[in-house]
């Protein structure tokens, strides 16, 4: 039997029991499913991939990977990205493709013809299954690279401590990524507050090495390019005695072993600098 | 230094691939420390050496391992660590080891400082990569 005939029987068996099929494949998927998706909205996702999948056929024959499928696909992925966002797993989303073979079997299998038809959709089936793993993962991955960026974004705020004076409360680990968004709020922070003052508190900081005294420095040269002064506080005795041995000089930048102190520092700046603009006003 | 990685019964090992394994390494070295009872002190000064090692591991020499365990020597007990990689190797080692060189465009202070941060620092370089062994003891 050629694959023309196998296509052909696929297409008269899909097109004369449409109905039957879609009804079975629809609750045998919401079964699995275990009704967290509805009724209505899984028959109309598997009746329309059901004609994309039927129109693909009579088109074109049992290429999954060639353009006749193109709609087909392009279904797949959607339903894909949604089952993902939507907490399902990757193998109940591969799922709800297989069972259409299991719906097709029993009217197949019956005679040598149709098994063969059969295990060529199966084999259809099987690609276009693999596909929507492919498009979950994707998902899955963008889903935990935003969550990621969001996570350094919570993990770094910048607030105002007093008029004039905003803070910088770090805590973990500050590498490159993590270095550039604070260093991006920090400074938006200093203008939104009309801010003169910046305390970055490390006392969260667990190690201080090279790399995060190179980006604490960076930080600072920032913040005082837009006229600020900044204060590092929070350096504990033993990240203290540990940066002194590492060799690492902070230069004419104030510390303060605690967050207080520099706020107290920094409110007496700032009243000094009112004093001056005073004086500058007479 | 005495061949620590050799008597040792049990070796933690974390391969170093990309910066949050070196996070991996100093969380491992840190626990490690903190069962032994190394001070505060020591232990920052400890895991801040295991940092500069194993970010320079995986910098200049493009990844490897870092290899820690417990060692005592006669009633004191320290942790011993080793950072081996593969990599182009230091052609100068007394170079590298200058306050502020670099050959990239970091401080120049993380080789030369882990030195002075532990209390035994060992280096075999070559064209076949680093070994970087140290030891810090406790009281
Ligand atoms: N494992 C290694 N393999 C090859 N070269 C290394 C290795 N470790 C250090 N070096 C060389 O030694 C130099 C000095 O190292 P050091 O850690 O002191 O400075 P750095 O890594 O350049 O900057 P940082 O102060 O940020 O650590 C490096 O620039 C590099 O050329
Ligand atoms: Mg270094």
């Amino acid at each position: 039997m050629t694959t023309e005939g196998n296509t052909q029987l696929l297409v008269e068996t899909l097109v004369a029991q449409r109905d039957d099929f879609l009804a079975q494949w629809t609750s045998t998927v919401g079964e699995d499913l275990q009704g967290r998706l509805s009724k209505a909205e899984l028959g109309h996702e598997l009746s329309e991939l059901y004609e994309a999948i039927l129109g693909a056929l009579t088109a074109s024959g049992l290429d999954g990977r060639g353009e006749h499928f193109a709609e087909t696909r392009s279904l797949l992925i959607e339903l894909s990205r949604n089952r993902a966002r939507r907490g399902f797993t990757s193998t109940e989303t591969a799922r709800s493709v297989f069972a259409l073979k299991e719906v097709l079997e029993p009217s197949l299998a019956g005679d040598e013809q149709g098994a063969q038809a059969y295990l060529q959709f199966a084999r259809l089936l099987d690609d276009l299954g693999l596909l929507t793993t492919e498009a979950y993962i994707r998902t899955r991955e963008e889903i935990i690279s935003s969550q990621a960026e969001q996570l350094l974004e919570l993990a770094t705020p910048v607030v105002k401590l007093w008029d004039g004076v905003v803070g910088v409360p770090l805590v973990g680990t500050l590498d490159s990524a993590r270095t550039q968004v604070v260093m991006e709020k920090l400074l938006q922070t200093l203008v939104d507050t009309n801010s003169t003052h910046a305390i970055i508190d490390i006392t969260g900081v667990p190690t201080v090495d090279t790399q995060v005294a190179q980006h604490l420095l960076k930080t600072v040269v920032a913040a005082r390019m837009m006229g600020a002064q900044c204060t590092i506080s929070g350096i504990r005795p033993q990240i203290a005695q540990t940066i002194v041995a590492l060799g690492i000089e902070f230069g004419d930048i104030p510390t303060n072993a605690s967050l207080s102190d520099a706020l107290r520092q920094a409110l007496k700046e700032v009243a000094l600098d009112a004093d001056d603009d005073v004086r500058g006003l007479l | 230094m005495n061949d620590y990685g050799a008597v040792s019964a049990s070796v933690e090992t974390v391969p170093v691939a990309n910066s949050s394994d070196v996070v991996t390494a100093r969380q491992m070295v840190r626990t490690l420390a903190q069962r032994t009872g190394l001070s505060l002190v020591h232990q920052t000064k400890l895991v801040t050496a295991a940092s500069e090692l194993g970010r320079n591991m995986l910098i200049h020499g493009g990844g490897g391992v870092v290899r820690a365990t417990t060692v005592a020597d006669g009633g004191r007990s320290g942790i011993f660590v080793e950072f081996q990689d593969q990599g182009p190797g230091i052609p100068d080692i007394e170079l590298a080891l200058t306050d502020g060189w670099t050959s990239g465009n970091g401080m120049g202070l993380g080789l030369s400082g882990a030195k002075r941060l532990v209390d035994e620092f060992e280096i075999e370089s070559g064209s076949g990569g680093t070994t970087v062994r140290i030891v810090k003891w406790g009281r």
